[in-house]
């Protein structure tokens, strides 16, 4: 039997899954804290947003590991789906999935294919604009008729009632996605016994307050845009 | 009871296979599912047909031959039991049963309902054991006390049936319950330490090489499995394996 | 009558077995390279020799009709396994574990066998410690024992309910390791279907892929048979479906006497039967005995009320209860040995006491130790003793702690409560203490040939002890055999490969093809179960729990007639080179219905009663069974000579030269 590195086995793969779950879901809680300011502090959303935007070490180091891991998360994620699509080559004809397993569990490749749309969406709308203002244009004021045009750049964006039902359905699927993904991830990573039982409530916390958290924001900024 | 059977068939390994129903009536709520199936086989031989093809031998949930997908699940709709433990009174009269083999790459059909699991005994092969000689001189078997919370995990882990149930029921096909089971069961013990991680390493790399899913944590396999072999040992194969791996090499 | 040669070393019976291993030829590392050996089973007994002899250095073929070896039907032993460990401090030694095993034996084991298993006992525990297999141990980290029936300490070594699976799955990894190394070649879904004899010694099989269906030679230096008991001649038993006695009944046929066919463990604790179309009886651990008391009503009336399902057994008085094995045996009671018991409850059952339809079951009760032990815990506790309630929910508790799984395995099966009401048990065959003849080394009377586990005759005489199968099997295979073989293999390192080309092997095949070949065609109009069936009921009804003259003259005449109709009406569908379970059931039914009818003559023969063996001709005034050793302390060795009704008899005489032969009296 050869031995190889530890992510070439399948345990290993899971491992880096969830290193990489880990990673994404400290960026999805500060995500999360900076857009609050924009309905509690529009100036301190327009600050922070300023901040993230320019700051080299956010944007040529912070950034591009989340791209990898974004990218890595999804290609490793639909890789090891192939995987075992391939490990079972010949179906059920009746096959009870829910009597063992919970739905979020069994279809975190369709989730994690929502939330991969959604980000599409959500790159259209702010990312690539920005990379096009700063990066381009070479605009890297932040500054638009005298002021900072983050705040009034993201209410015109959740004026659109069909954006704002988009995010709703994305980040719902989101929150399935973690609510499974938190546990699993501490699973692959070996880490399951009496002692976390905690852990696991924080996770199922975490799971639901975070998504609602960005729920909650792009209802609340659309009924802004309608006074 | 009167119930609607409909059972996988199929002749060999290179044969398609398909659905196949079969009507069968007078069955007694008290039979065992086997039984049920030995009745069927009688009424089949009686009419010069092929008997459906099952595999079964202690018929008392212990030798882990009997495997059956039943109604969509690994062993039937009960908890705790293996196919063999399952008995008629689970079902309704009228009822239409679906019987499949277990499937996995990793568990070519033989024939009918009869899967061949070799891919476990080669993961056994691959490190299931502790190196020691039955030479007759190994030390007093109490010179080495064994503290009674890890003996007792240990023996939780051993009392895996090698079935597969675990395979069938998870959506990616994966061993990982079953691998994990004989995993934790040395790396709890002090006999199996020395080893741990070659052993966790060669039972794993093999279980890729069967072509078994990736474990996505679902739990299925834990909730159809008829000894109740619990997921903290996957957890504990992921440990030791992330261990051994990130280990200097010496 | 030709002389038996048992080749019991000399010398007193401690030292024989290290005198015996110090005197046998070895053959040395290098040549044990060059030779093969076959062990068919794997067992405790196939499983440890085949591990062992492989570790050696030879190279071994196991076969395995099952999937896996970790499949075998050792796997479902319960309760434990006994070494003369004396970690109790409880007075057992090597001696006192012989003595018991003798005398539970009814005295008709050999002294110099038995005595080695004990000797050998507590090396298993170390090795198997060594393995990995996590026995039950107290809260300081060291092993815990048991006590079980028959004896008077505690030597049971145990792993919950589950001990025979994790001494199987042991002997499995050691297997493992050697299949990894190379030194094995495993055989699964393989049957052996002969044995070949060239110049006089075992040189090889004849095995069936049981999955393309294709007849395979195999050759090697010499052959082990480890394939467990026949105990399915009886059709419903304990056994796994496809246990069977076709290894060892072949093996006779080419020349290995069989030994005391007629010695069959009938368990007492069975779940009762419960229809027609059953195929297989679930065994209840000899251990429920300690807290459970058998019983069965006083009063005829109480029976019908009781079968026409107007009256429930928690509804009969006490006084109205026939406690029958406490009123018979006072001083063990409950715990008498198997064979007394299960005779004890079909003689209530043949009187009309049976408590369910059938007439064929009585009630194991747990009633009075869930009161015992609730007032004992409310005590410890400082709760109230008086209230019912209470203490009937603590004795609940530690009923379940004791034997949790094997209530829930009652409930499942019967659909009963055993909490709430007593459970139903019955008798059924369990093990078979006959089997094929070997001498010391464990070779049978043909050389080269070796019979290990259930499959011999050795160590159990008329009855065995509970836990001690699970010690004879793995004292075989890891400690026994792999000496004695070597004092015969040392004549066989110039021999070089064997042939498979030789005519022995081409005429073995042929046999077995023609006899597949006639089942396929013979194109009958009856199935194997039915012929399995009727030959279970031959058995059960007239060579069971008590045998007499008349019965078993009958059975033997109707066990002829029956494989008459079998060979002319059989059918098996399907064709030879196809997984076709019917057929090798048909090959092990038609196997039986030999061995049956020397079964039927061999307790024919045997007129006295001892251990498992009950002639109604041979018992006390009181019903109790009465050995006669004048005339039959020896084992009675069948040679085949073509047919069973002509079997020619050997007697090996039985000497005692360490123990006292007395009457057995659990009273």
């Amino acid at each position: 039997m050869s031995k190889s590195g530890l992510f070439k086995s399948s345990v290993g793969r899971k491992f880096a899954m969830a290193l990489s779950a880990l990673f994404l879901m400290i960026f999805l809680l500060q995500h999360l804290v900076i857009n609050i300011t924009a309905v509690f502090s529009p100036d301190t959303f327009n600050e922070l947003s300023h901040f993230m935007g320019t700051n080299p070490a956010v944007q040529f180091l912070a950034q591009p590991i989340l791209i990898f891991a974004v990218v890595f998360h999804f290609v490793m994620g639909m890789y090891l789906e192939t995987q075992n699509r391939a490990a079972r080559p010949v179906s059920y004809k009746n096959y009870k999935g829910g009597a063992n397993s919970s739905w979020m569990s069994r279809n975190m490749a369709i989730s994690g294919l929502v939330i991969l749309a959604f980000l599409v969406l959500h790159f259209i709308d702010f990312w690539f604009p920005e990379i096009n203002t700063k990066y381009i244009v070479g605009d890297m004021s932040g500054m638009h008729n005298g002021e900072y045009r983050y705040y009034e750049e993201l209410l015109h964006k959740f004026a659109n009632p069909a954006r704002v039902i988009a995010y709703v359905v994305a980040f719902g699927l989101l929150a399935l996605h973690l609510l499974h993904g938190f546990g699993s991830a501490f699973q692959s990573m070996g880490q399951n016994n009496k002692y976390i039982d905690g852990l696991k409530k924080f996770g199922v916390f975490y799971s639901i307050a975070v998504p609602l958290g960005f729920i909650l924001i792009a209802i609340s900024l659309y009924v802004t845009t309608l006074n | 009871m009167n119930l609607t059977l409909k059972i996988w068939r199929q002749k060999n390994a290179d044969d398609k296979g398909q659905m196949v129903e079969y009507p069968i009536s007078d069955i007694s709520p008290d039979m065992s599912f086997l039984e049920m199936l030995d009745v069927l086989n009688e009424g089949l031989v009686a009419k010069d047909e092929a008997p459906v093809a099952f595999d079964h031998d202690c018929r008392e949930g212990i030798c882990g031959m009997c495997s059956l997908h039943i109604n969509g699940e690994p062993h039937g709709p009960d908890r705790g039991v293996t196919t063999c433990q399952l008995h008629m009174r689970s079902f309704k009269d009228g009822d239409t049963i679906y019987i499949e083999p277990f499937r996995a790459k990793a568990f070519p059909i033989i024939k009918d309902l009869v899967v061949d699991r070799s891919a476990f005994d080669r993961i056994q092969h691959a490190g299931g054991y502790v190196s020691v000689n039955t030479s007759g001189n190994t030390q007093d078997a109490n010179s080495l006390p064994v503290p009674k919370a890890d003996a007792d995990m240990a023996f939780d882990a051993a009392t895996c049936i090698g079935c597969g149930a675990c395979v069938a029921a998870c959506k990616n096909s994966s061993a990982m319950l079953f691998t994990s089971a004989k995993v934790s069961q040395y790396a709890l013990l002090p006999q199996g330490k020395i080893e741990a991680s070659n052993r966790v390493q060669n039972m794993v790399a093999q279980m890729d090489a069967e072509g078994f899913g990736n474990c996505s944590n679902t739990g299925a396999c834990e909730a159809e499995c008829p000894k109740g072999i619990s997921l903290e040992n996957i957890a504990r194969m992921n440990r030791e394996l992330i261990k051994a791996k990130s280990a200097v090499k010496h | 009558m030709t002389k038996i040669d048992a080749k019991i070393p000399s010398g007193a019976l401690k030292d024989k077995w290290t005198k015996h291993k110090n005197n046998i030829n070895l053959v040395n590392p290098a040549n044990k390279r060059l030779i093969d050996v076959i062990v068919v089973g794997t067992g405790l007994a196939g499983g440890s020799a085949a591990a062992t002899l492989a570790e050696l250095g030879y190279n071994v073929k196991a076969f395995a009709f099952q999937d896996s070896p970790r499949r075998a039907h050792s796997i479902a032993a319960q309760g434990g396994i006994n070494a003369a460990k004396n970690y109790q401090g409880d007075g057992d030694s090597i001696y006192r574990l012989f003595y018991d095993t003798v005398k539970g034996g009814d005295y008709r084991s050999r002294e110099a066998n038995v005595y080695r298993l004990a000797e050998v006992s507590a090396n298993i525990i170390d090795q198997c410690v060594a393995q990995g297999v996590p026995f039950a141990r107290d809260y300081g980290g060291l092993l815990d024992n048991r006590s079980f029936g028959g004896v008077l300490v505690s030597r049971t070594f145990y792993a919950k309910g589950q001990t025979g699976q994790q001494l199987l799955l042991g002997a499995y990894s050691a297997m493992n390791r050697q299949i990894s190394r190379g030194k094995i070649k495993m055989y699964n879904r393989h049957e052996m279907l002969d044995v070949v004899i060239v110049d006089g010694k075992a040189r090889g099989i004849i095995a069936r892929d049981l999955v393309t269906g294709k007849v395979e030679r195999h050759s090697a230096h010499a052959v082990v048979v480890g394939s467990g008991g026949y105990g399915n001649i009886f059709f419903l038993s304990t056994n796994a479906m496809g246990s069977n006695g076709s290894a060892a009944w072949k093996i006779h046929k080419k020349g290995a006497y069989f030994a005391n066919p007629c010695f069959t463990q009938i368990h007492p604790t069975c779940i009762p039967v419960a229809g027609e179309l059953q195929a297989k009886l679930t065994l209840m651990s000899e251990s429920l005995r300690n807290d459970g008391r058998i019983w069965v009503p006083k009063n005829m009336d109480d029976v019908k009320a009781i079968r026409a399902g107007k009256l429930k057994p928690t509804q009969i008085k006490e006084e109205d209860r026939d406690y029958y094995l406490e009123r018979r045996y006072p001083a063990f009671g409950n715990l008498v040995p198997r064979d007394v018991a299960s005779r004890a409850a079909k003689e209530r059952c043949d009187a009309g006491y049976g408590v369910n339809q059938t007439g064929q079951a009585v009630y194991l009760d747990f009633a009075s130790a869930i009161e015992r032990y609730g007032k004992e815990t409310a005590h410890v506790q400082g709760l109230d003793e008086n209230d019912k309630a209470l203490v009937t929910k603590l004795g609940k508790g530690v009923i379940e702690n004791k034997y949790g799984n094997l209530f829930q395995m009652y409930e499942k099966i019967v659909d009963e409560n055993p909490y709430e009401t007593p459970m139903m048990i019955f008798p059924a065959v369990h093990y078979t203490m006959g089997g094929i003849w070997v001498d010391y080394n464990l070779m049978t009377t043909i050389p080269g040939l070796y019979a290990i586990g259930e499959a011999n005759f050795s160590d159990h005489g008329a009855n065995r002890l509970g836990a001690s199968a699970l010690m004879q099997g793995l004292a075989d295979g890891y400690f026994v055999l792999p000496y004695t073989i070597g004092d015969y293999l040392s004549n066989d390192i110039r021999t070089g490969p064997i042939s498979t080309d030789h005519k022995a092997f081409e005429e073995a095949e042929k046999e077995v093809i023609d006899r597949l070949e006639h089942l396929i065609n013979n194109k009958g109009t009856t199935s194997v179960d039915t012929f399995h069936r009727k030959l279970g009921l031959i058995m059960w009804n007239k060579c069971g729990m008590a045998r007499n003259k008349e019965g078993l003259t009958s059975a033997i005449e109707e066990i002829k007639a029956l494989r008459e109709e079998f060979w002319k009406d059989v059918r098996v569908p399907g064709g030879r080179f196809e997984f076709n379970e019917e057929l090798a059931k048909a090959g092990r039914v038609a196997d039986y219905l030999e061995l049956g009818e020397l079964f039927a003559k061999d307790a024919l023969l045997r007129e006295e009663s001892c251990g498992g063996h009950f002639r109604e001709e041979s018992q006390s005034e009181e019903g109790e069974a009465k050995r006669d050793d004048e005339n039959f302390k020896y084992v009675a060795m069948w040679e085949y000579t073509g047919n069973p009704a002509d079997a020619i008899l050997h007697k090996e005489d039985l000497v005692y030269e360490n123990i006292e032969l007395k009457t057995r009296s659990y009273k």
